[in-house]
């Protein structure tokens, strides 16, 4: 997953025709350097993802017909923010085991479906 | 284009909670009294504030991404711009103004005129070489660190010593770029 993104990212950013610098495929970008895309769409599925210059990614995978979860995404990284970066007990860049973000995006999902 | 971010924080630090500020001022003052006696020397207890603040940096980021709808800044000067404007006045209310840039735009400073920290602080004879306020340039370091800039932070002005302002230095080391982190044959 990580991969499919990693690459499909510095691949629109090396297509991007209104970027004067170019750079090469495959090198390194800083997080949110460059355009980036916010979804692809596949005949049975759609992903919708967005990245913070911090180098948090959000990724939701829904039905094909499903609209622009743009501001979703965001939603979901301040539900991130206020049950996750918060919580003293949680360790930055460990997996995230917090029973109280765990329920507030189910129902925040569930209410967006 | 991106929608641009807020030039200013104060209608961030208007809608975000805030405790009473004579609160936060003496909870900060009991915490750097505890650290002078725990750990004695007082190089020691620059040395932790700051790293307690690169901890909570490293967290606040996210808040204010979040919070203030800033995608990436272009340059440095920009950054330093959104923390003086944006940043250090959405989480402590304070003005701040960007000045002293050097020729390659890698190290600037950030001039304070108030700060909420040091209200009833006086710098006994015994602690003058602490840096009372360090805390905020462990957070700056930590925040930047987090949104890939290395960066060294130090205070070159401060009124506990006598200065008519606080001015903290930053200066930007180097970018780094996000890895691949998996090797081809794994």
């Amino acid at each position: 997953m990580f991969g499919l993104l990693f690459s499909l990212k510095s691949f629109t950013a090396k297509m991007d025709p209104t970027s004067a610098d170019k750079g090469n495929l495959g090198v390194p970008q800083l997080p949110g350097q460059g355009c980036s895309f916010h979804s692809f769409r596949t005949n049975t599925y759609k992903l919708s993802f967005t990245e913070t210059p911090s180098g948090i990614k959000i990724i939701l995978v829904t039905h094909p017909r499903t609209g622009d979860l743009r501001d979703s995404l965001k939603y979901i990284y301040n539900l991130y923010v206020e049950y996750v970066v918060k919580n003293p007990l949680y360790s930055p860049g460990t997996p995230i085991r917090c029973e109280l973000f765990n329920t507030s995006l189910d129902q925040y999902v569930r209410s967006i479906l | 284009m991106p929608p641009a971010g807020p030039r200013s924080g104060d209608a961030i630090f208007a809608s975000v909670e805030r405790v009473n500020a004579e609160l936060f001022t003496l909870t900060y003052g009991a915490t750097v009294r505890q650290l002078l006696t725990d750990l004695e020397e007082v190089e020691e207890v620059n040395k932790q504030l700051d790293q307690m603040g690169y901890n909570i940096g490293i967290r606040l980021i996210d808040e204010f991404l979040a919070k203030s709808n800033i995608s990436r800044c272009v340059d440095f000067k920009e950054t330093a711009d959104v923390i003086a404007k944006v940043g250090l006045k959405m989480f402590l209310g304070v003005n701040a103004t960007v000045t002293n840039w050097d020729a390659e735009g890698t190290c600037c400073s950030i001039v304070l005129e108030d700060n909420p920290l040091v209200d009833f602080v006086e710098l006994p004879d015994t602690c003058q070489g602490l840096h009372y306020c360090n805390i905020l340039s462990g957070v700056i370091r930590g925040a930047l660190e987090m949104v890939s800039m290395k960066t060294e932070v130090t205070w070159l002005r401060d009124m506990l010593r006598g200065d008519d302002s606080f001015e903290l230095q930053v200066k930007l080391l180097k970018q780094v770029p996000e890895e691949y982190p998996y090797k081809d044959d794994e």
